[in-house]
């Protein structure tokens, strides 16, 4: 708030940005201020709309309304590279370098010094020795970037970026694949880079390291902004809740008041389930007509627990049991003999099959269910097509379009039918309202709770927390890949799951070390 | 789906109709045809006839690149398939060669199966391996000559004739139901779209991917020895340096001018057999126009050309072709 009286604009201005795919909003008239010299983090969770707000200012979207500033000055690059040119620089988790061309040149790609149309190589390395010097790294200069450890590569692209005169500089999940002391190198150059007057913006999941690093905090949810807060004076707890938490509403589960906890049958459980570097070991029921949901922040094993669940990861200890009876779940197909269905986060690269039709992409579990020497007739795929079309409304209502041209919304209710035709005993739905627009998204949650009413069991997770809290009889509460929490009936609410992810990041910090 | 099946085949059959009424021009004698010792001759029958190795490859290549992948190796499969039929026509029955050629075949398909589906290897250079060692193969069979035979069962498989169709136009078509059968009979057809559309969702989705991988190399494995062991009664020899010599990529044209994406996903085995008739067509055209071969290659590239761009997307077909055309005209 003192910068208020300060004269200069802010480094970067980015003003009632908003972008559309299709029919989903994944930015809505979003602000973003950058102040010269400090460390920001950008927070949010996955499908928050980070990535797509990163990309609109550098332009590698167009963006459908708003306005980015640059130093006072209104910038509108239309590509990557033009960015660069006006000082805006990313280094995303994956480094965009070439691991088979030298440091050095990786450095000066594109802008090596040359006499007479020859590269100079002595000059190129010599320099780039001085930039990286500078930067604390001391390394062979002359050897494949690819020979260097991942930290080492991510330094390169920074110095390189800084070296092409950056003023902004992005880092989308720098840390991700780093350990603890590489860490701390890359917050030493950063600080470093701030004190130059760089404004930098940090993208990670990793609450400690933005507690540790940053000065400030912007946080978006569902493409929109939910607000800029100094990090000094912002407790985790109301970090987490504006990452999660629609506006505080204090909803119990609706189930757990409606219908008193009647004994249950398990449908399947998971004892000592886990996998090392993967999920933590964990026990697990799942019982018939019940809504287990699972939360906590990205990367904490929700996905991980889902995928364990199912089979597509194979489990290397523990006992897993369908009604009672102890089964191996090794393989998707597995799990599919089973009665389990799984519906992944990524519909476009893990669900639908885009170019096949919606009857296609409906009938495909059970094809694949009752084997290669029993088809299913055009007249019964017809006959399973049309009754899911019209049992979730699924829009357009033509069985035979590509599934690709559908709407988000409507791919998932495509994989709903999936999954329902094998009539399964157990449905596991990862993230299934995400990038949904709003109507779709109120039919999903209804439809969840019908199955569940017929009698399904269902694995849910969501990083809405108060839909989760509307449909689950009980929540898992998962923080840094083990399952930490279990809430059941009146206590799900809110605040407790809140309280659950927020628990004492000091645990969390031993672990990763 | 039944009123789209035409459409889709449109620009093939187009393009069919034009390279016969051009062959019709250089070569007015090209649609008679007569009856000669119980078999039919003339230009027509002569396309079908020579057409029948790459139709017969172009049904395994099909599939294998209905999931997303590619055999080089076919050419020297049939190198090989043919060189095994000729080493024991002449000392063992029609069933042993036949068993013995398709069984080689059948082995070189699981082993290109087995590096692209178990070992994951790309399936471009998977294939290339059993391309290069496949020539050698075929000619440590040969032991470097060109093994004749004169046993007449299996000239008859090259050069005989049923009600009049030489034999192995009859296996070409015999070939093609077949496979449809299995195929489309079966939940094989969609399931091999499945895992070429997107390999990841089919595998969640409970398909066995792995199997249909490998299935579609052993099948095209086993076409290939087919078209190896007709080669070889056609000539009443195998020459293992040129047998099958770059029918790999007619092959490969074939499925492509048939419409099916290298990218996998949706195939037609009868629009690849389609593009197989409709290079041959151009060969023999060619041939009997009596232009010097060579320009065989720049006329067939040109077509090729013609035909993707028919189907290319960004054209849309004919109706972004005429759209096009009169947009530009002032």
């Amino acid at each position: 708030m003192e910068n208020s009286l300060d004269p200069a604009p802010p480094l970067l201005e980015v003003r009632g940005i908003s972008k559309s795919f299709g029919a989903v909003r994944a930015l809505q008239e979003v602000d973003f201020t950058l102040r010269a010299g400090e460390i920001h983090a950008l927070l949010g969770e996955n499908g928050a709309g980070k990535s797509t707000l990163i990309k609109v200012v550098t332009g590698v979207f167009p963006r459908d309304a708003g306005v980015v500033r640059l130093g006072g000055e209104e910038v509108a690059p239309r590509s990557a590279k033009a960015a660069l040119q006006a000082g805006i620089a990313t280094v995303y988790q994956e480094v965009n370098l070439l691991p088979n061309l030298s440091v050095a040149q990786n450095l000066f790609l594109d802008r090596q010094p040359m006499r007479f149309g020859i590269v100079r190589e002595g000059e190129m390395r010599r320099r780039a020795n001085a930039l990286l010097t500078e930067f604390g790294l001391d390394i062979d200069v002359a050897a494949p970037l690819g020979n260097y450890s991942v930290a080492i590569q991510h330094v390169t692209a920074i110095a390189r970026a800084v070296d092409l005169s950056a003023r902004v500089l992005i880092l989308d999940e720098p840390t991700a694949s780093l350990d603890r002391h590489e860490v701390e190198i890359l917050f030493g150059i950063m600080r470093q880079l701030a004190r130059r007057g760089i404004g930098i913006v940090f993208v990670s999941h990793f609450l400690d390291q933005v507690y540790e690093i940053s000065d400030r905090i912007t946080v978006l949810r569902n493409g929109r902004l939910v607000g800029e807060r100094e990090t000094a004076s912002l407790p985790r707890l109301e970090l987490i809740r504006m990452m999660l938490g629609r506006e505080l509403a204090e909803t119990t589960s609706a189930r757990a008041a409606a219908s008193e906890p009647k004994a249950r049958e398990i449908c399947a459980s998971f004892e000592n389930y886990g996998k090392a570097g993967y999920v933590a070991p964990f026990n697990l029921e799942l019982r018939h007509g019940e809504v287990v949901g699972l939360a906590g922040l990205l990367g904490s094993g929700r996905t991980e627990t889902a995928r364990l669940v199912f089979g597509a990861e194979r489990a290397d200890g523990g006992q897993a049991r369908v009604e009672g009876t102890s089964v191996r779940l090794q393989s998707p197909r597995d799990g599919v003999r089973h009665g389990f269905g799984y519906c992944p986060e990524e519909r476009k690269t893990d669900g639908i099959v885009a170019e096949l039709t919606v009857r296609e992409n409906i009938v495909l579990a059970l094809q694949a269910k009752r084997g290669l020497h029993r088809p299913l007739s055009r007249r019964e795929q017809d006959e399973l097509a049309a009754r899911y079309v019209k049992m979730l409304d699924i829009r357009p209502p033509d069985p035979e379009r590509p599934v690709g041209l559908l709407s988000g919304g409507n791919q998932q209710k495509v994989l709903l039918a999936r999954w329902l035709a094998t009539a399964p005993r157990l449905l596991v739905l990862d993230e299934p309202t995400r990038g949904i627009d709003v109507g779709a998204h109120a039919e999903i949650i209804r439809l969840i709770r019908e199955l569940c009413d017929d009698g399904l069991a269902l694995l849910v997770i969501s990083s809405e927390l108060d839909e989760i809290v509307t449909y689950s009889d009980r929540v898992i509460v998962l923080r840094d890949r083990a399952h930490v929490e279990e809430l059941a009936g009146e206590a799900i609410d809110v605040t407790n799951i809140l309280a659950a992810i927020a628990a004492d990041g000091a645990a969390m910090q031993e672990a990763r070390a | 789906m039944t009123a789209l099946l035409p459409r889709r085949g449109l620009a093939q059959i187009l393009a069919l109709i034009v390279i016969l009424a051009v062959d019709r021009v250089v070569s007015p004698q090209f649609f008679d045809l007569r009856l000669q010792d119980g078999r039919l001759f003339g230009s027509l029958i002569d396309v079908l006839n020579r057409g029948t190795p790459v139709a017969l490859l172009s049904l395994g290549m099909v599939l294998v690149i209905a999931t997303r992948g590619i055999d080089l190796s076919v050419g020297a499969v049939m190198a090989i398939c043919g060189a095994i039929a000729a080493s024991l026509a002449d000392s063992h029955g029609l069933p042993v060669v036949l068993a013995a050629a398709l069984g080689a075949g059948l082995v070189c398909g699981l082993w290109n199966g087995f590096l692209v589906a178990v070992l994951g290897m790309q399936p471009i250079v998977a294939t290339l391996i059993l391309m290069v060692a496949g020539r050698g193969i075929a000619q440590l069979i040969t032991e470097g000559r060109i093994v004749t035979f004169t046993s007449p069962d299996l000239v008859w498989l090259g050069n005989g004739a049923i009600l009049g169709v030489p034999v192995p136009v009859a296996i070409a078509l015999g070939m093609l139901i077949l496979t449809g059968a299995v195929v489309r009979g079966s939940a094989l057809g969609l399931l091999i779209e499945a895992t070429g559309g997107n390999a990841r969702a089919s595998e969640l989705a409970g398909v066995g991917t792995r199997a249909m991988i490998l299935a579609v190399y052993v099948w095209c494995g086993v076409c290939a020895a087919l078209a190896g062991v007709i080669a070889a009664a056609d000539i009443m020899g195998a020459d293992a340096n040129n047998a099958g010599l770059w029918l790999e990529l007619d092959a490969i044209l074939a499925v492509v001018i048939g419409g099916t994406s290298l990218f996998g996903g949706r195939f037609s085995l009868i629009l690849a057999v389609l593009g197989a008739l409709i290079i041959q067509t151009m060969n023999t055209g060619i041939l009997l126009s009596g232009y010097p071969p060579e320009f065989n290659l720049l006329v067939k590239a040109v077509v090729v050309l013609a035909v993707l761009l028919l189907q290319s997307p960004k054209l849309s077909g004919f109706a972004g072709i005429m759209a096009r055309l009169r947009r530009t005209k002032p």
